[in-house]
């Protein structure tokens, strides 16, 4: 009975993971045949100055996001524990981008930004009157934003649900105690959701790899190449360069990253699991 | 990851629960947390705001006024413009995309997930063991070899093309929420129905299949919400616009019509429509759906 579900991600999982590692050992234009050619496809890959960029823009990327989305989500979190009815009522609304395409929401952004027809410059506002994706720093800067705006609702029901397991017990105690409330924040919330930063750090550290379809639709890399992350630059390189071999080597160091960052952050995890229980 | 934290989910979506615990007197003031929550509920709201009145508009009553200011002359035009569009038939194509793979995917998943619960032996763990790390595979790693694939099926530019990958994306997470809900169910049922002689076939449709009910919703909206809105295996996968879905539909309209910016919003609100609606009718199922997706 494990068969058909077994077939499936076999033929469209497993192979094309361990085919993406054969084929960046061949010579491919994505149309005619496949060459094996050696080390031809890593050492141009290796050698191109778009790797280092596009690693640098992916890991500035995914630092700034994470860096903003965790305050945000944990303050949010911390707000939506509360079990008053408008703040159930403002969560309906916190959820509706969750909802919504990456391209859907690229195309919003891209017209309520654009510097001559948009809201951004419709309001008459100075600042706001701006090219915003036309220039590198700021088309970063609105990327962490939409990203933001898309996936803190998500981890703010993370610590949500992390907040609401601690104990009132603690609180009571901590208040007997004579702990203020910004102390009771950092002696008690704070340590108490450790695992549930870590596991929220997680997804978004290995989700932020995954960005495509929303830069794709926003920028398509540009402006030049400013937000061309590791994933946008594997497109390029084999859908529109027609170099599927180095295409694939880029895939195997997406994959790599990926591990890497999931192994480093489990173990941080693994050590803030076993404090926590001993806390409890 | 998934299991530690599918608890917690539920209580959170489920806010008639009983208040098991939690500081409640810490939020009774809490001005940055207050602060921080209208200040988001500000951030979502405004651009939507703007999406919804704006693509009432006319473009140039778009270009007059105050962009924050409701329609002065509402028009269907944009509407209408979108579905001459061919707007109908791309829809059409998610749908067909969508329920071609989740239903499959599901049922699949669900089989997996019985077998590994119920069976035993090296090669159901092996099989439980690759489904987990399957949850780390990125699909854009991987796109290059499926279109590969997808050439030599010779099935480019199809829908059925868009379908087989996701079914197999789809399957991971499935078995993993599936298999934690079919453990709990208590051992004396599937024994009961044993004495009464039926084989395992008639126990996984006749008893399981009914009592994971929950689990099978939430499965299903969690891979449609992912399928729907699915925008790298169409791009890579199809080529023709006949064989668009709505995300690409989306890209290239508003490729076509930049300057008329409340075409492309009633474009994007258009589309939206089905998954708010959806959102609307099924909140509690869509956003534990969403929350199953913790262990990725």
């Amino acid at each position: 009975m494990v068969l058909p579900a077994l077939l499936f991600f076999v033929a469209f999982g497993v192979i094309p993971l361990l085919g993406v590692l054969g084929l960046s050992f061949t010579t491919w234009d994505g149309i005619g045949a496949i060459h094996p050619s050696g080390l031809t496809s890593w050492r141009e890959t290796l050698k191109d100055p778009a790797l280092p960029h596009a690693l640098w823009v992916t890991f500035l990327i995914m630092a700034l996001s994470w860096a903003f989305q965790t305050p945000m989500s944990l303050l949010l979190g911390v707000f939506l524990a509360g079990r008053q009815k408008y703040r159930a009522a403002l969560a309906v609304v916190y959820f509706v981008p969750l909802l919504l395409s990456s391209a859907a929401i690229a195309i919003t952004y891209k017209a309520l930004l654009d510097p001559n027809f948009g809201l951004s410059s419709g309001l008459g506002i100075g600042f706001l009157a701006q090219d915003w994706l036309g220039r590198g720093r700021l088309a970063i800067g609105v990327l962490i934003f939409i990203v933001s705006w898309q996936y803190i609702p998500f981890h703010s029901l993370i610590y949500q649900a992390g907040v609401r397991q601690i104990p009132t017990s603690m609180y009571e105690a901590a208040q007997l105690d004579g702990a203020g409330r910004i102390r009771q924040f950092f002696s008690i919330t704070l340590p108490q959701l450790k695992y549930t930063i870590i596991t929220s750090s997680t997804l978004m550290v290995v989700g932020s790899l995954t960005f495509f379809d929303l830069i794709w639709v926003l920028t398509a890399g540009g402006p030049a190449d400013a937000t061309r992350v590791l994933a946008v630059q594997m497109y390029i390189k084999g859908f529109q360069g027609n170099q599927m071999g180095p295409a694939s080597a880029i895939a195997v160091i997406l994959v790599l990253v990926g591990l890497g960052l999931a192994l480093l952050l489990r173990r941080i995890g693994g050590d803030a699991r076993e404090s926590q229980m001993e806390g409890a | 990851m998934a299991t530690t934290l599918t608890p917690d989910t539920d209580e959170a979506t489920a806010p008639h629960r009983v208040h098991t615990g939690g500081p409640r007197n810490l939020r009774q003031w809490n001005w940055p947390g207050g602060l921080a929550g209208w200040l988001w509920f500000g951030i979502v709201i405004i651009p939507i705001y703007w999406i919804v009145i704006t693509s009432f508009k006319t473009s140039a009553n778009y270009f007059d006024a105050n962009p924050l200011k409701p329609p002065t002359d509402l028009t269907f035009e944009n509407y209408k413009l979108v579905i001459q569009e061919h707007f109908i038939r791309y829809f059409v194509n998610s749908l067909v995309v969508t329920l071609g793979a989740v239903v499959p995917a599901v049922l699949a998943s669900f089989m997996a997930a019985y077998a590994i619960v119920r069976g035993r032996g090296r090669f159901l763990w092996s099989c439980n063991a690759l489904f987990l790390a399957g949850l780390a595979i990125p699909l854009q790693a991987t796109i290059i070899p499926i279109y590969l694939i997808i050439i030599r099926l010779k099935l480019y530019d199809t829908l059925l093309a868009i379908i087989l990958p996701s079914i197999a994306f789809a399957i991971p997470l499935s078995v993993l929420v599936l298999s934690n809900f079919i453990r709990d169910v208590p051992n004396e049922l599937f024994e009961s129905m044993r004495v009464d002689g039926a084989n395992e076939w008639k126990t996984l449709w006749n008893l399981a299949f009914p009592l994971s009910r929950p689990a099978l919703v939430t499965v299903t909206i969690y891979n449609g919400l992912i399928i729907w809105n699915g925008f790298l295996l169409p791009l890579v996968l199809t080529q023709s616009p006949e064989r668009r879905t709505l995300p690409l539909a989306l890209a290239a309209f508003q490729g076509q019509y930049t300057v008329n910016v409340p075409a492309v919003l009633a474009s994007v609100v258009l589309t939206t429509l089905p998954i708010l609606t959806l959102y609307v009718v099924g909140r509690r199922q869509l956003l534990s759906g969403l929350t199953a997706g913790f262990g990725k």
